[in-house]
């Protein structure tokens, strides 16, 4: 069974993520911030991040360079979910090194694909 | 040594100099030549075959004086961290390629003055080049133990090292026709060469000290026996006192106003910041260069007591003596390097002068307002190649016919007199208001006619050999006019004596001439923008005054005739899209006209490029006053534009947060509905929780959207307030009323013990609204576990105040203030993000200043924060 971690501060969205991702299969985990994701990431390394950016004390793109600066958790898939999308939003996201970055709102239909997309590339 | 084995060294050498600048050239962005440390030691062109050669000798026989040439520049560079940032910065903003540029733009795009300064420039170091060439010359016949090679030049090697030296200038200096180009070839040739001449002057200085003498001590001790040794070792006195004083000033100018000096200080420098490595490592590098001149100095002196070996020669010849060919080879190159770096920088940037500020705005004027870009461009190009041809060439008949006999050190001091007399039109120009540029040219003619009179005529007198009462007795036999006592004044000797009369002459007619005629207004706004840089350097074009009519069709004709159509498309379009101007207006405002002046004045000097300007637009005379006043203006203009500016900032990031704040909750409706739509077997219970949700985030967008319009409503006065009498008491309770639900859902108790009653003008909705909104949040912030919230009035004859406590974390310091603006909880990441649109306390802070009340918030001891509004009882509003 493939884990995803969700990490946002909006209970609703994380509430629709989750059905969507259990749906299919996946064992989802849930972050409300930054360091939360953190700590859950370390004890139980997910396949892939669907990230939030805006979020209290620890924003998305810091929880990225965290996982980018480790050796373990540099492979875990991450994409940016965020309603930030000017392009050099866009840019900074993926310049760390995020696999995708999808603007809020989002169609569900094409986040599902695109998870499955970056785990099947493996 | 072979001449042929020294002359093919030299070719190899040469070679190796051409290929590093060709290969600068090349990677002019490589970091190996844009880096602080090549510009530094750039700089060391400063330290010339005069150093290499004549320090040792002026050491040898003078003593410690040589110093003054170094100590002038170790104390006046930690100051240019200020001094110099300014100039260049000047320089940079108006497109200055020489010092007879700056000069002559400072003082109103004077022509006539800018071919002063050149000529001057020209007269001072000529023949200095000549006595690098001598030095080359006569260092080369020392190691080739060669007597002087007849008078043929086709014999003499000098001269073809002379031409290789011009090729070299001449292909590498006029790579570009904007002459502000910077020359990373040759400029990074000059660091080689400085690293070269400093490690092979050090060899030897090591060499002789410690390998030919036991050390330093052991030199001292041997040189003290020679006779005049204490005497050459001290400052001698008072008197002395003075020289050191007057040289050490004399080499403080020389290291900022040399041609050679501003060009590779100011011209080439790349970046500002560089001066910060400069102000350490530059005084380093003199202070290394010198520390072995006096060891060196006193050995040859020790060594060649009594010889007749010329004192200048002592490095070259301490080597050969011992049979140390190749050292001497060492010395022979580093002091070659010493003299061609000095060669090529000079008739680079004289030629620049020559060309930009002589010939060009005397006579190519009208040829050049008629030809094509190319045409043009390959003229200026060909008028600085044979420019850069002539002086070299004249240099060397000037060493070839004249005997150059005196030591090394007196011409090198002569043209650092004659540059002398640019410092006051240079310094006064930079700081001095007033000073006009009919000053500055009486003020040169004065100075270098003093400095002519009392050292360049008994100089060449003495050194040609003739014989004249001139020196000795005065002008016609006056005592007064001796050239080498002026005015009876004997304690000086010829050098700080003639720096001190025609400095001094210079200084008095210079100020005297500018205070009484003042310049006229072109002069004063180049004055003003000099001597305030640093306030009139943002304003960039804004900073000149020009009032007439022009045209844009004119201008791009003028302009496309030196920069080629493409260039000039080019640098229009930034300057339109700079300044936002409308591109199919036809006429040109003074920014363009400025813009288009400045463009030019890299090519063809500002001079040149003024009236080349001025030919094809009507100018309008304006009076001082009217300069100084839009100068002013446009100043203030710029402040305030830089308000709107910050104005429209705070919108754009307002509407960025807006669409932010708008885009959460319609994500978690898309997302809900779509997993609804797309999925029949959910769940009713789910689908209960789902449906509540979308129903709760629709709420959240059309709430967001109502308080974005109150706000709007109320910051921009289209709401009205319907004042009247109400009871504080009866709003306050109304409140608690609509939080009371809020309030027990997070079990907290609202306390109101603290109420007085008092009737006061307001808009009952709207002091509800704020009450509510300061209610909800303390509810929301107080202690999680025994949360509790107060309000209470304070009612005095002026005012009500109502506070609201909670007793909870409490704001951080530096969020205080912040607390008000819109969306604040939302940028600061610091806090949970709690429930609301984040519009509640700007909306709340609007609504008490239209009553003319005002809200801050504070912290309580020992914990919680404390939200108060007060209004006052006089409300003025209607």
């Amino acid at each position: 069974m493939k884990k995803i971690l969700i990490v946002d501060d909006e209970p609703n969205i994380v509430m629709s993520l989750e059905y969507l991702f259990k749906k299919e299969n996946f064992e989802v985990f849930i972050a409300r911030d930054g360091t939360e994701a953190i700590e859950i990431v370390e004890n139980n390394i997910p396949d892939i991040i669907l990230l939030d950016i805006m979020m209290p004390n620890v924003d998305g793109y810091q929880v990225l360079k965290h996982l980018k600066a480790n050796n373990d958790l540099c492979e875990i898939k991450v994409i940016f979910l965020s309603a930030k999308n000017k392009i050099s939003d866009i840019e900074l996201g993926l310049q760390l090194g995020a696999d995708k970055y999808i603007s809020k709102p989002f169609s569900t239909k094409k986040l599902v694909k695109e998870v499955h997309k970056l785990l099947n590339k493996n | 040594m072979s001449s042929f084995l020294v002359i093919s060294i030299i070719i190899i050498y040469l070679a190796v100099i051409f290929y590093v600048a060709y290969w600068a050239e090349k990677n002019s962005k490589s970091k190996w030549v844009n880096n602080p440390y090549v510009y530094t030691l750039s700089l060391a062109v400063y330290c010339t075959a005069w150093t290499y050669y004549g320090s040792v000798g002026l050491a040898a026989t003078s003593g410690l004086k040589f110093l003054t040439i170094y100590l002038g520049p170790i104390i006046i560079i930690p100051s240019w961290i200020i001094l110099m940032r300014k100039i260049i910065r000047i320089s940079k903003g108006n497109k200055i390629s020489s010092l007879a540029d700056f000069i002559s733009l400072r003082y109103g795009n004077d022509r006539f003055l800018g071919a002063l300064v050149t000529l001057i420039c020209v007269f001072a170091i000529v023949p200095y080049i000549s006595l690098q060439l001598k030095a080359i010359s006569e260092t080369f016949n020392v190691i080739t133990n060669h007597n002087i090679g007849g008078n043929s030049i086709i014999d003499d090697t000098t001269f073809y090292i002379a031409i290789l030296l011009a090729i070299f200038a001449a292909f590498f200096g006029t790579q570009h026709t904007d002459a502000t180009e910077r020359h990373k070839g040759i400029i990074t040739a000059v660091a080689l060469e400085s690293v070269i001449k400093l490690v092979f002057f050090l060899a030897i200085g090591i060499y002789v000290t410690f390998y030919l003498f036991n050390g330093p001590v052991d030199i001292y001790n041997k040189a003290s026996l020679l006779p005049d040794f204490k005497q050459q070792q001290s400052i001698n006195g008072l008197e002395g006192g003075f020289n050191w004083f007057f040289l050490s000033l004399l080499s403080m100018i020389a290291i900022m106003l040399l041609p050679r000096q501003f060009q590779v200080t100011v011209v080439e420098n790349e970046r500002e910041k560089y001066l910060k490595k400069v102000t350490w490592l530059f005084p380093l590098y003199l202070l290394l260069f010198n520390i072995f001149v006096i060891f060196i100095a006193w050995g040859g002196n020790i060594i060649f007591q009594n010889q007749g070996v010329d004192a200048d020669l002592f490095t070259l010849m301490l080597p050969l003596k011992n049979n140390h060919e190749f050292l001497a080879l060492l010395v022979f190159l580093g002091g070659f390097s010493a003299a061609i770096s000095m060669v090529v920088v000079s008739t680079l940037t004289l030629s620049t002068m020559l060309s930009n500020n002589l010939i060009i705005p005397y006579g190519f004027l009208s040829k050049y307002s008629k030809g094509e870009s190319e045409q043009n461009s390959g003229s200026i190009k060909k008028i600085r190649r044979v420019s850069i041809f002539s002086l070299i060439i004249v240099a060397y008949f000037f060493y070839k016919y004249f005997t150059l006999d005196r030591s090394l050190v007196s011409i090198g001091l002569i043209s650092f007199v004659i540059i002398a007399q640019l410092a006051p039109s240079f310094f006064g120009g930079l700081f001095w208001r007033r000073g006009s540029s009919k000053g500055s040219k009486y003020g040169i003619f004065v100075g270098f006619f003093v400095a002519i009179y009392t050292l360049v005529i008994p100089f060449a007198i003495d050194s040609q050999l003739i014989t004249s009462s001139f020196v000795n007795e005065g002008l016609f036999g006056v005592n007064l006019l001796k050239p080498y006592e002026l005015f009876g004044i004997q304690i000086l000797e010829p050098v700080p004596h003639a720096f001190f009369w025609s400095l001094f002459l210079n200084i008095i007619t210079y100020t005297i001439t500018s205070v009484n005629i003042v310049g006229k207004y072109r002069e004063r706004n180049f004055a003003e923008m000099f001597v305030d840089s640093s306030k009139y350097a943002a304003l960039h074009e804004n900073a000149y005054v020009w009032k007439g009519e022009a045209y844009v069709k004119d201008l791009r004709k003028v302009l496309t005739r030196f920069l080629g159509e493409k260039r000039t498309e080019r640098a229009l379009n930034l300057f339109y899209m700079k300044y936002d101007i409308d591109k199919n207006s036809p006429y040109a405002d003074a920014r363009l006209v400025n813009f288009s002046e400045k463009l030019l004045t890299g090519s063809i000097g500002s001079a040149s490029s003024r009236i080349l300007i001025a030919s094809v637009v009507k100018e309008e005379e304006i009076s001082l006053t009217e300069v100084l006043s839009i100068l002013e203006e446009t100043q203030k203009a710029k402040e305030s534009n830089k308000e709107l500016h910050e104005r429209d900032k705070q919108k754009n990031e307002f509407l960025d947060t807006v669409a932010h704040e708008l885009k959460t909750p319609i994500t978690s409706i898309r997302a809900l509905s779509e997993i609804l739509l797309d999925n029949d077997d959910v769940d009713n219970l789910t689908k209960k929780k789902f449906l509540t949700s979308i129903l709760k985030e629709s709420e959240r967008v059309s709430r967001l959207i109502n308080n974005i319009l109150d706000l709007e409503k109320l910051a921009t006065g289209k709401e009205k307030l319907e004042l009247k009498q109400h009871s504080i008491k009866k709003t306050i309770q109304k409140s608690i009323d609509a939080v009371t639900q809020f309030a027990e859902n997070h079990r907290i108790y609202i306390n109101s013990e603290g109420v007085n009653d008092a009737e006061i003008m307001y808009d009952d909705d709207r002091i509800q609204q704020v009450i509510i909104n300061l209610l909800s949040n303390a509810i929301k912030f107080s202690n999680k576990e025994k949360g509790k919230v107060s309000i209470f009035t304070y009612i005095n004859q002026n005012k009500i105040e109502v506070s609201v406590e909670d007793n909870g974390k409490g704001i951080g310091k530096e969020d205080l203030i912040y607390i008000f603006n819109k969306f604040y909880q939302a940028k600061n990441q610091t806090i949970l993000k709690p429930v609301g649109s984040g519009l509640g306390l700007a909306i709340s802070k609007q609504i008490i200043e239209s009553h003319n009340g005002i809200i801050w918030a504070e912290n309580r001891n020992p914990q919680g924060a404390r939200l108060t509004f007060a209004l006052p009882f006089k409300t003025n509003t209607i």
